[in-house]
């Protein structure tokens, strides 16, 4: 990361425009708040959390978003800031601080947008969708007890970082909501690198990836055009190389008799 | 005397042969047979995800529930630094009994021999496993795994995966729970939250769910239950757990009879970035492996301190002889590397006297720059360059530290705006993790049969201070190697108990109690919101439930708290209906628990007059400063039964030790 000089901390006054939606049969609408005296040293969700504990105050009810571990990693706080997801920087929501703002901007906060993620209420979607991929085919079947001795295989230095690199996802979905054909593929292509990239991962290779993808086709997400968002907006930064290697691990397996 | 209400089970036999010995004889359940148990299990975290997986994977029927919309979420995703194994690839001496010892040492002498030597042993199967189902652990070039070291130990047996090995881990038992599902052996109830469990004459029976969705209540049955709900630091509001991790689960099943166990043992963990502010809503750890490479300091000169503070002087103008690296200073044999409770103690020390260095006054520096110019030097041989300028080592060291713990340095320079690279972290102490929690036997139930504790959410593997990287190992342990086999110890006695219908009166009472406390808490129609009240529970237990304790702070804090739940369920507004998603309900009912259970943490702190790892009572102290303990009197596992009315009856499980000659415990 470059060196970034040291903002001192300031306040800012803000108008939010955000989705309203009671459930998943509602219309739902954006409403206007405006929040003042937001410290730049919050996050982005704090500052919800001032905007909520004024509704609060005001007998109104709060609005409703996905957020638990904020460090960065349960992926949880799914936000779509002014037309990107997680905001104006590449990370998560929570992650986002308010020093990326400016006085007197205008933040427009969507949920994420994609049929297989329907809205349960105002910025809470449902990705279940992404647990039923992983249990098309996201694992290596070895019951517990069954192990060798850890050490048994040794696996190239490289291969076990780039495996790592790509299991980093946190499945926020942030890919989906970028891409305009909420494609799935960088999210799905993630997992096979993973474990394509590990010999423990050879037995089921190709069984995994046609049935991962069957499974992503099933639930709605569209196809990958090679546009990139995904991997621009990722915020664990998931290289799009991962795609190309699913492109190839699923011609390999449609290609091979033994999969049919 | 041990209390006649408490049966540890620990097998006879001497310590290396009970659990094989155990494994051996412990009744089982034939495989016909576990296709008609049922087994809930409340929480998805590693002990959760990898218990669920075991048992399907034996033929059990499973239901999980997980108040987070995916099991991939736990909090278990955000442990940073790793998992100990006692493998002893580094050929450094490692053993089972060397983690054991550590083990029990680092937990000040107050935790079960029988359960912690188990837990050493199991730990090397877990790396196994956890290499077989594609956990990327980080490797050498040669292939093989990679080691470091953290605190309260001498050899290098933590296994990682960057800083996210929490991640990995769970992602790991994640993956072994949804294949279960795609198989249709575990019914996964995501965003379900429990909030009963029901017994029939004093037997665990199942539960009683809200469906956080729909807002409809839920009753499940099960033979077994298993709590693996993780730990109750959020009563403090500010610490590193996740925002939604609640004690709801564990204290429910305390209020329907099981014990809790050492509610007064909280970890500090000494290195996490400090308070910026009111507004603040959780703290953020930075992982305890940073200490491998990073030298804690403060001024030696009082005006120094006081000039970081007031922004005068940066702390690259401070001259290294003008430095305290008080830790090398005090514990020269651990150095930086000694145990949290330690560790953060000292950091309070120093900033109480005078030397924090921000504008809190509240924090100390972690600074990278003579690891970063060693292993500088070290590149610049292995490049062949003789005589590096200072840009070159400096640029290769940081290469190296950059690799090693990158995601930590960038998460810091996020959150904070300052460059960890270019000056050295500023960090605080910060509640972590809870060692208490139900009390359970060595078959890790609790003394409500049918029902079982694992992971963070029991009290039994680390005394009054955990190690480093032992969270993970023992979540793991709970759940992939010793529930599998001690559940068999009660479940071959169930076989013959079919499946109770939900419309049993003890499912409908439970539920109607549910029905009723919401309602409840509908119907006060107050002025204040739900943070309102955690807030200020918090800062009681954090001044006077914290890293120092005494008895004057314990007694006002009881009578405090106890103002405070009257308040509470005279003036809390809880907005919204019951029938829908509604966060600020779930948040509602998770700090009325915490408003009992932190009288209760209080009352444990205040009735052991002794200092203990993270429990440190400061009529109970050293000349230098160190936790006094007395064994005489307090060589116990304190186990709180509650009582009606919101009041508790203490148990005591005397702890014996056989092998382990107890010392004052010493890291100098």
């Amino acid at each position: 990361m470059s060196s970034e000089k040291i903002i001192m901390e300031k306040n800012l006054n803000l108008n939010l425009k955000v989705w309203r939606q009671k459930n998943a049969s509602d219309k739902g609408k954006f409403e206007e708040y405006k929040v003042n005296d937001i410290s730049t040293d919050m996050s982005f969700l704090e500052m919800f959390d001032v905007l909520n504990e004024r509704l609060n105050n005001e007998g109104k009810d709060p609005v409703a978003f996905d957020h638990d571990c904020r460090e960065g990693i349960c992926g949880s706080c799914s936000m779509y800031i002014n037309g990107r997801p997680h905001g104006p920087k590449q990370t998560t929501t929570c992650q986002l601080h308010m020093r990326s703002f400016n006085d007197g901007d205008t933040i427009v906060v969507e949920p994420w947008r994609a049929q297989p993620f329907p809205v349960i209420k105002d910025l809470v979607v449902d990705r279940s969708a992404f647990d039923r991929i992983i249990s098309s085919g996201g694992f290596i079947s070895v019951n517990t007890g069954n192990a060798q001795d850890a050490n048994a295989i040794p696996i190239p230095k490289d291969a076990a970082d780039e495996s790592f690199a790509a299991a980093a996802c946190i499945g926020c979905g942030a890919c989906v909501a970028a891409c305009k054909n909420a494609s799935a593929m960088l999210f799905v292509s993630a997992k096979v690198s993973q474990l394509a990239l590990l010999p423990q991962g050879m037995p089921e290779r190709k069984k995994r990836v046609m049935e991962m993808v069957a499974q992503m086709d099933a639930e709605g997400f569209g196809a990958c055009t090679n546009t990139g968002a995904c991997s621009a907006e990722c915020p664990k930064e998931i290289s799009l190389s991962n795609i190309a290697r699913m492109n190839r691990e699923y011609i390999v397996a449609e290609l091979s008799s033994d999969s049919k | 005397m041990t209390s006649s209400k408490i049966d540890s089970k620990i097998p006879e036999g001497n310590l290396e042969q009970k659990w094989t010995k155990y494994r051996s004889t412990v009744p089982l359940v034939n495989p016909a047979n576990k296709r008609t148990l049922e087994i809930i299990i409340v929480g998805s975290g590693l002990a959760g995800a990898s218990a669920a997986a075991s048992l399907s994977e034996l033929g059990y029927k499973v239901k999980v529930f997980c108040f987070q919309d995916s099991a991939r979420r736990a909090h278990s995703i955000a442990a940073q630094g790793g998992i100990n194994a006692a493998k002893n690839y580094q050929n450094d001496g490692d053993s089972t009994y060397r983690l054991f010892y550590d083990t029990i040492k680092g937990g000040d002498y107050r935790s079960r021999e029988g359960n912690v030597y188990r837990l050493a042993e199991v730990s090397t199967s877990i790396i196994d496993q956890c290499v077989a189902i594609g956990v990327p652990f980080a490797r050498e070039y040669g292939g093989l795994l990679s080691n470091r070291s953290f605190g309260g130990t001498q050899v290098q047996r933590t296994f990682y995966a960057a800083g996210q090995t929490g991640q990995q881990l769970l992602l790991g038992a994640y993956s072994g729970l949804q294949r279960q599902v795609g198989s249709g052996n575990v019914k996964m109830y995501a965003r379900h939250e429990m909030l009963d469990v029901v017994t029939i004459e004093g037997v665990c029976r199942g539960i009683i769910a809200r469906d956080l969705v729909t807002g409809k209540l839920e009753r499940h049955f099960g033979h077994a239950v298993l709590l693996c709900s993780g730990g109750y630091g959020n009563a403090f509001f500010l610490s590193t757990n996740a925002m939604g991790s609640n004690v709801t689960a564990a204290w429910k099943a305390h209020k329907k009879g099981a014990l809790f166990a050492n509610p007064c043992f909280t970890q500090i963990h000494p290195t996490c970035i400090p308070v910026s502010g009111d507004h603040q809503s959780k703290l953020t750890l930075m992982s305890e492996s940073l200490r491998n490479d990073g030298r804690i300091w403060v001024p030696k000169k009082q005006e120094d301190a006081k000039s970081l503070r007031e922004n005068r002087i940066k702390p690259n103008d401070i001259k290294e002889e003008d430095r305290d690296y008080y830790l090398e200073r005090r514990y020269p044999a651990f150095g930086n590397l000694v145990p949290r409770d330690v560790a953060s103690r000292a950091a309070k020390e120093r900033c109480d006297a005078g030397f924090g260095v921000n504008k809190t006054g509240e924090a100390v520096f972690l600074d990278f720059a003579f690891n970063t110019l060693r292993y500088g030097h070290i590149e610049a041989t292995k490049k062949g360059i003789h005589n590096p300028n200072e840009t070159q080592v400096i640029e290769m060291g940081r290469a190296v530290v950059k690799e090693k713990y990158g995601n930590l340095f960038d998460m810091y320079q996020q959150i904070t705006g300052v460059n960890p690279y270019d000056q050295p972290m500023m960090i605080y102490p910060a509640v972590h993790y809870t060692m208490g929690g139900l009390w359970v036997d060595y078959n890790l139930m609790t003394n409500v049969p049918g029902l079982y504790a694992l992971g963070e959410a029991n009290f039994s593997d680390h005394g009054s201070n955990r190690l480093g990287a032992s969270a993970l190992m023992q979540g793991l342990a709970d759940g992939y190697f010793v529930i599998p086999y001690t559940i068999g110890s009660y479940l071959s006695n169930e076989i013959r108990t079919k499946a109770i219908p939900t419309d049993h009166v003890a499912f409908a009472e439970a539920e109607q109690n549910v029905q009723s406390s919401i309602d409840k808490l509908f119907a006060i129609k107050g002025t204040k919101s739900v943070d309102y009240f955690h807030k200020k529970l918090g800062l009681i237990m954090w001044n006077k439930c914290g890293m120092a304790r005494n008895e004057e702070g314990l007694k006002s804090a009881i009578s405090e708290i106890q103002e405070l739940r009257k308040q509470f369920w005279n003036e809390v507004r809880v907005p919204g209906s019951k029938d829908e998603f509604n966060p600020e309900l779930e948040k509602a009912g998770r700090v009325a628990d915490f408003l009992e259970l932190g009288e209760l943490m209080c009352k444990d702190a205040l009735s052991r007059n002794e200092s203990c790892g993270g429990h440190f009572r400061e009529e109970y102290q050293t000349d230098e400063g160190e936790a006094m303990r007395d064994d005489e009197n307090f060589k116990y596992v304190a186990a709180w039964e509650y009582m009606q009315g919101v009041n508790w009856e203490l148990h005591k499980e005397d702890l014996i030790y056989d092998n382990i000659k107890i010392a004052a415990r010493s890291y100098k």
